[in-house]
């Protein structure tokens, strides 16, 4: 995995620069116009941030139940990227709810539990930084608790009738919508494990040096 | 499993024991949450007259702030006397022990609303007397939910720095559909037609949040508790 990094942020910084022209050739949505091609941002990111919260969960449970040490740098890495693209998520969001329902905000099921997973990861990252030792495995239950959240979000609108549109658009979107949004995917997916890889990676070498010290002072 | 509850049981007693002698932790969470409470109505009521709706939110806030204090001393004491550790050697199991801690809480948190709900009741005007048995189960749901992951969170932070600060930090967003379930309940029974249905509704995911939480904090009890 470790050797993709570079080519990974390679391509998906030539794909980057590529999509905001894929997406202006795109048609325009027949209700929406303009501001529908936002989504092609807004999806990629809500999609990854509910990836990096199950990333999340799994790398704490291999953590908690399973002894590995370096299951803890992947949780580490996990949870800063899901702030970030939880962040991108919703900036994107509401910028386009503005103009497409004309309110910022509505507290249906899945917008608030999408604010409280990112609350769930700030609250994560703020306490691997000031917890000190001992924190780790707290951040690991920490972690569980916020996986809950991600069945729910996807599901929610499927089960309430919300503003927010069904998890069936993405797979019943004609091509010429279907193109730019995968290829914006696939970008966002290689940057995500690229990140992932190299915040994973300063992690381990945390541990690491900090191990080495240990011993130090032991010797 | 009968020495699963005997091993709780144990635990509660012990708690409860310390708790008599002292009356530490109730005097100072009652004493928190009727502030808290009266501080609502120092910053809401306008003339005399509290406006509709507000009850219901305002017991949950109350109930949760005066939550994480108690879950906070709680463990507080277990750390000050250095019993913490002689609680996790005991041979028992380690989920019973945890159920023990959150059924002491519940008793606590139980008594305290005993006094904050009816006084919510006559500062706010809120008919609690409507449908007792569902705000019961409301107060009883909501308060475990709550108080399962406070008290898994409390025991994992007695070991961390800044843990006063943390445990709301880190609380309050997890339990998030429990207050949203709590409040939406209580405002269904407490609006000027009450919504008995509604009220049903949220008390169902009320519980099945409930089972979650609980079955999760179990499970993750043991491991976290081992150093």
């Amino acid at each position: 995995m470790r050797k993709l990094t570079t080519p990974f942020i390679g391509l998906s910084a030539g794909m980057l620069f590529v999509a905001p022209w894929l997406i202006n050739m795109a048609p325009f949505e027949s209700t929406m116009g303009l501001v529908q091609k936002i989504f092609y941002f807004h999806f990629p990111a809500a999609i990854l941030f509910l990836v990096s919260a199950i990333v999340c969960g799994i790398a704490s449970i291999r953590f908690l139940f399973f002894k590995k040490a370096s299951a803890d740098a992947w949780a580490i890495a996990s949870a800063e990227l899901g702030l970030l693209f939880g962040a991108l998520t919703l900036v994107t969001g509401p910028l386009w709810a503005r103009k497409a329902w004309g309110v910022w905000w509505v507290w249906d099921p899945r917008l608030t539990m999408s604010l409280v997973l990112f609350l769930i990861f700030a609250a994560y990252t703020i306490l691997r930084k000031f917890g000190g030792p001992g924190s780790d495995k707290l951040a690991a239950g920490m972690a569980l608790f916020g996986m809950l959240n991600v069945p729910f979000i996807y599901v929610s609108v499927n089960i309430w009738r919300t503003l927010h549109p069904m998890t069936s658009v993405v797979p019943t979107l004609p091509t010429e919508f279907g193109i730019p949004l995968w290829f914006c995917f696939a970008a966002f997916t290689m940057l995500f494990i690229a990140l992932l890889n190299l915040r994973a990676t300063l992690a381990l070498q945390q541990a690491r040096i900090e191990a080495l010290y240990l011993d130090e002072d032991e010797a | 499993m009968s020495g699963f509850f005997r091993v709780a049981w144990q635990v509660v007693r012990k708690d409860m024991t310390v708790e008599v002698r002292s009356k530490e932790i109730v005097l100072t969470t009652l004493l928190f949450a009727v502030s808290v409470v009266l501080i609502f109505s120092f910053a809401i009521v306008r003339e005399g007259r509290a406006p509709d709706d507000v009850a219901a939110g305002i017991l949950w806030v109350a109930i949760s702030f005066a939550g994480t204090l108690a879950m906070g001393r709680t463990f507080e004491r277990e750390r000050y006397n250095d019993t913490l550790r002689a609680l996790l050697l005991a041979p028992a199991d380690r989920p019973a022990i945890y159920a023990g801690k959150l059924l002491g809480l519940l008793l606590l948190l139980g008594l305290v609303e005993i006094i904050l709900v009816p006084l919510v009741a006559l500062l706010f005007n809120a008919p609690i007397l409507a449908f007792p048995g569902k705000l019961i189960t409301l107060l009883i749901a909501g308060t475990l939910g709550f108080a399962a992951v406070g008290t898994l969170f409390a025991a994992m932070l007695v070991r961390v720095r800044s843990r006063d600060t943390l445990l709301p930090v880190l609380l309050y967003p997890i339990t998030v559909p429990v207050m949203i379930c709590g409040v939406r309940g209580t405002a269904a029974l407490f609006q000027a037609t009450p919504d008995e249905p509604l009220a049903r509704l949220w008390i169902a995911i009320l519980i099945a949040w409930d089972v979650i939480f609980v079955t999760l904090s179990l499970w993750t009890f043991e491991p976290v508790m081992t150093e």
